[in-house]
């Protein structure tokens, strides 16, 4: 394209093949360079990071693992999920979780929301659906149901409902395992979070730590 | 109402803040990694085991030789990696990928695009995902930084034969003295908040429920800090950062977008510096922000009202969002996610209000230019800044020049190719899946959401960005195929007629400035660039769009 940097050719045909041979040669060194790169970055890298974060941060390198107690444990085998993962609760003794489009919910193999655009009827007639369930569920009226109670995360695998959502639910959890609800309404509020530095994400309750703090209260 | 209005911009503030605290410092210290004659030791002992020679100046084309030769190596390596994923170690007993899914992500990392097809914790072992992707998460970016040093070199140099520096040295040292210290520190960071780093399997465990749910492993964090630092945004998981072992709490969430946001908001500064005029850089800096601050405000107002259907029917904009984040937090990621070219989504994008999903699309068709990719966004910013000293050229009938450079016949015909490459792409691809059966299967929604779905994977393709409305099925052949055509063309082409344009201008000498040169660091021409951008995209693009989001959010 530039008269200065083109050499001047024979032919079409052989400025083509000199093309491929100088874009080869540039390709060997293009390999040996990535070549040390994946070694460098591919196995150096992460093996140095994961080093460094097995013995700094055992517990959330591992994965933020608790046990039935809600202890922190970095055994899987005596784990019954992880703080930062939701998981399915169904029974009315327990908080509900959002629903979750991950599989058939909750599903960490298959990580992902719905992805139904706005105006799609489906989506809009399972809101309307889950909102109908949740308010016969907790005894509540339809515009008392948060939005969060009805729609799908991104991840599917969101640990947390709103603060509005977990106080809905709190005169059934109680009334199934014979409570005082003012005693589940202080567990939930020892398990909300606010926003970091006053102004970053949104309040929220971690539906796994205070399930499993519930069952400690017992 | 208010406290969320405070809210919204609390966030933003606290940003802003970080990045400019930064803005000299790092733009300062990108410009002597680049502009340094000297080598570290480790530097030496690498250029000699790898064999090649980091002190011979390269003409352009050489230069491009270089890159595209390492592409190369990089799209085959990968390819074999994935094809071959059964018979390597730490394969978690995953198959191999199909010949046309390992093209496809073959081509999608290596141009920076990280577009996925396929479920990363469902699809990719362990040592595809260390060996294979994070590798090109690294080089990938400083393929792209490397190309906008060599044209800011263009500019800086006068009547050279049209060198524009050594491949080999740019790229390790982008490598080696930016990308990899500050990855290694954010990735503990990460760690220390909850993101994941192990070599463990996925292993099942029973829930309190008694049901069955699988433990995750990986080395996630030291992956998902060049993620983001690179403007990469492949994810570890499917769900990407919107994940909560890649994305665990609103700091994260923060620091993910401080990252993607550092390298193109500091290169201007680099740029500045380099061509001994800090105002230019100004200049430039101004036009990315002002078009970010317009896209964050955008979609921020359009999550929080919330219009349509489905988010009527729910009460708030929800779906496919997730309760740590809430509706701003998420809103400031996806602007900044495809203002960069990084495509990592903590919401998914097909799932946004109909405006809100247009302003993200639109953000990606201006050619990933607010502030755009590392490197890529400076590039194509300066051809946008050229685009706009030539118009105000023929407003006032003068041969028009940038930076001391006249731009002339030759330079203004590799800038039209630039512009129109990859708009070309994105139609005609688009324009295809439309009216092919194979390409209309994929469609999860007809009408207007259903063309916006392809109209949006074809910019993504094209713009290297990387993000999808996924309700889109491209988990096919055809998809595969077409789409990592779309992101070759779009990433090499352009790189291709920069570094031409970067050769054209090095041989140029610089002529001083006179009376009549367009000053180009005052505002006026700061609102000139980006009304170009504006204009380009508009022109371009209007008529798409008014079939899709547009006619689905008057609906």
């Amino acid at each position: 394209m530039t008269p200065t940097s083109t050499p001047p050719t024979a032919s079409t045909g052989a400025a083509a093949s000199s093309t491929l041979v100088a874009l080869g040669r540039h390709a060997g060194a293009g390999l040996r360079m990535l070549v040390a790169f994946t070694l460098l970055l591919g196995l150096a890298y992460p093996l140095a990071v994961t080093g460094v974060a097995q013995i700094a941060f055992p517990w959330r390198a591992a994965g933020s693992l608790l046990t039935s107690d809600g202890a922190r444990t970095t055994e899987r085998s005596q784990a019954v999920g992880s703080a930062l993962v939701g998981q399915g609760f169904e029974g009315a003794e327990w908080f509900h979780p959002r629903p979750s489009a991950a599989g058939d919910g909750y599903d960490t193999l298959a990580s992902g929301g719905s992805h139904l655009g706005p105006q799609n009827a489906d989506l809009a007639a399972t809101v309307a659906a889950r909102r109908e369930q949740v308010a016969a569920e907790e005894g509540v009226g339809l515009a008392d149901v948060p939005a969060d109670a009805v729609t799908a995360s991104g991840s599917g695998l969101d640990p947390h409902v709103s603060p509005q959502y977990a106080a809905l639910q709190v005169p059934r959890v109680a009334a199934a395992r014979g409570l005082d609800p003012a005693v589940v309404r202080d567990l939930v509020a020892a398990h909300t979070a606010g926003r970091p530095l006053g102004v970053l994400g949104d309040p929220r309750v971690n539906v796994l730590e205070l399930n499993l703090a519930l069952e400690r209260l017992e | 109402m208010t406290s969320t209005v405070w809210i919204t911009l609390g966030q933003v503030g606290l940003l802003l803040a970080a990045l400019a605290l930064v803005h000299a410092p790092f733009g300062a210290y990108m410009a002597r990694v680049y502009a340094s004659p000297r080598h570290t030791r480790a530097e030496r002992a690498w250029y000699r085991l790898v064999r090649v020679d980091p002190d011979a100046e390269q003409r352009w084309s050489t230069y491009l030789f270089s890159l595209l030769g390492f592409s190369l190596a990089s799209v085959l390596l990968l390819y074999g990696l994935g094809r071959l994923q059964e018979h390597l170690p730490g394969s978690l007993g995953l198959p191999g990928l199909d010949p046309d899914g390992a093209w496809n992500t073959a081509v999608s990392f290596t141009t920076n695009t990280n577009w996925q097809w396929y479920s990363g914790e469902a699809a990719a072992g362990h040592l595809l995902q260390m060996a294979g992707l994070a590798v090109q998460n690294f080089v990938s970016a400083a393929v792209g930084m490397a190309v906008a040093i060599a044209l800011v070199r263009g500019f800086a140099r006068s009547g050279t034969d049209a060198r524009v520096g050594n491949f080999w040295a740019d790229l390790t040292r982008g490598v080696v003295r930016i990308l990899l210290p500050i990855a290694a520190v954010a990735a503990l960071v990460l760690v220390a908040n909850g993101v994941v780093q192990s070599l463990d399997p996925h292993t099942a465990i029973t829930t309190v429920e008694g049901g069955t749910q699988h433990a995750l492993g990986g080395p996630v964090a030291s992956q998902e800090a060049i993620k983001e630092l690179g403007t990469n945004g492949g994810g570890f998981f499917n769900a990407n950062s919107a994940h909560p072992l890649e994305n665990p709490n609103p700091l994260t969430n923060l620091l993910e977008i401080f990252l993607l946001l550092v390298i193109p908001f500091s290169l201007p500064r680099t740029f500045g510096l380099m061509v001994g005029d800090r105002r230019q850089g100004w200049a430039v800096l101004g036009v990315m922000a002002g078009l970010w601050a317009v896209a964050v405000g955008l979609t921020t107002w359009a999550e929080l009202a919330g219009p349509g259907a489905a988010p009527a029917a729910a009460g708030a904009a929800m779906e496919g969002k997730e309760t740590r984040f809430g509706l701003a937090a998420s809103a400031l990621f996806a602007a900044s996610t495809t203002g960069t070219s990084t495509g990592a989504v903590n919401a998914m994008h097909d799932s946004l209000t109909a405006p809100g999903g247009g302003v993200v699309l639109f953000t990606m068709l201006l050619g990933e230019v607010a502030p755009g990719g590392v490197g890529a966004g400076l590039y194509g910013m300066l051809v946008l800044a050229i685009v706009a000293v030539f118009v105000a050229g023929l407003m006032v009938g003068r041969t028009p020049e940038y930076l001391g450079k006249k731009i002339g016949r030759g330079e203004i015909t590799l800038v039209a190719l630039y512009v129109l490459t990859t708009p070309a792409v994105v139609l005609v691809g688009s324009a295809l899946a439309a009216v092919l059966p194979a390409g209309l299967d994929g469609i999860q929604d007809a009408g207007p959401h259903g063309l916006s779905e392809v109209l949006y994977a074809f910019a993504s393709a094209g713009n290297n960005n990387g993000s999808a409305f996924a309700g889109l099925t491209v988990s096919t052949p055809f998809y595969n195929t077409l789409l990592g055509l779309a992101m070759l063309i779009g990433r090499f082409v352009p790189i291709a007629l920069v570094l031409a344009l970067a050769g054209r201008l090095a041989a140029q000498r610089a002529v001083p400035a006179s009376a009549g040169t367009l000053p180009t660091h005052r505002p006026l021409f700061v609102g000139l660039v980006g009304a170009v951008a504006l204009v380009v995209v508009g022109l371009t693009f209007v008529p798409v769009l008014s079939l899709g989001p547009v006619v689905e959010s008057l609906s």
